[in-house]
């Protein structure tokens, strides 16, 4: 797939990722969850303690595990112009989880396409880096549709 | 272990002992959501399936409308690994006996 990226979008997917990854990283498998990673980590049984005990214990891991590679995938592929299918779902799924754990943060809802914040909000950066995001989710997904 | 979190007995059943925790069939959903974008939620469905588009298609606006949609089923453990190949992909999914 022919990615067209401009520097300085490249390089602030760069800083997310690493953002990303030190957030990863700061959460034990068993600690208590950054709030804004809930989203990464779902719960599988919903009326089952035990089985979802040991699914946690399990899957947190190894989604840990997942996504590390997949931010490693999207580092060193980051200034590429071609990107073969493997690399693309590293992206996809990368792009997702910023998209997952920021719009946590902003505490997004359904209709807040519509809503407007002053300039100056210290929320008005984020929201633009997730929409962009959300832009750049979309366009991955459409080409890999095709 | 406490005795509420032992394995399930079947007490009434005709023939105790037949139904296991592995036979019981379990069914995998997709929660609604405002962060995952409906295009998104399409390919992780045909990407993970096989989906067709117009069937992946059908599950997301369940998901969309009604707030939620099974999008696969199986015995436990089949249910889990799909669950947790929903989860690499970030979507809410959870599980339950399908009853």
């Amino acid at each position: 797939m022919e990615v067209k990226i401009g520097e300085e979008e490249r390089q602030l997917i760069g800083d997310l990722i690493d953002q990303l990854r030190e957030l990863l990283l700061a959460t034990s498998p068993e600690g208590k969850l950054d709030p804004s990673l809930r989203r990464l980590y779902p719960t599988a049984y919903v009326d089952d303690v035990r089985h979802e005990q040991e699914y946690q214990r399990s899957a947190r891991d190894q989604l840990l595990e997942r996504r590390l590679s997949h931010l490693d995938v999207v580092e060193a592929t980051l200034n590429d112009a071609e990107l073969d299918s493997d690399s693309v779902t590293a992206w996809i799924t990368t792009v997702n989880d910023l998209r997952l754990v920021l719009g946590t943060h902003l505490d997004v809802s359904e209709d807040d396409e519509s809503k407007i914040l002053d300039s100056g909000d210290p929320q008005e950066q984020q929201q633009a880096i997730y929409h962009y995001l959300s832009h750049l989710l979309g366009e991955f997904v459409e080409a890999a549709g095709r | 272990m406490s005795q509420t979190e032992s394995s399930p007995v079947v007490t009434d059943d005709e023939s105790p002992g037949s139904i296991t925790d592995e036979d019981t069939p379990w069914v995998v959903l997709v929660w609604n959501d405002p962060i995952n974008l409906m295009s998104y939620v399409v390919h992780v469905l045909q990407k993970l399936f096989g989906y067709s588009s117009e069937k992946a298609t059908q599950l997301m606006l369940d998901v969309h409308h009604k707030g939620r949609a099974v999008v696969s089923n199986g015995n436990r453990e089949k249910a889990e690994l799909d669950v947790f190949r929903l989860h690499e992909f970030g979507l809410w999914a959870t599980m339950q006996k399908d009853v």
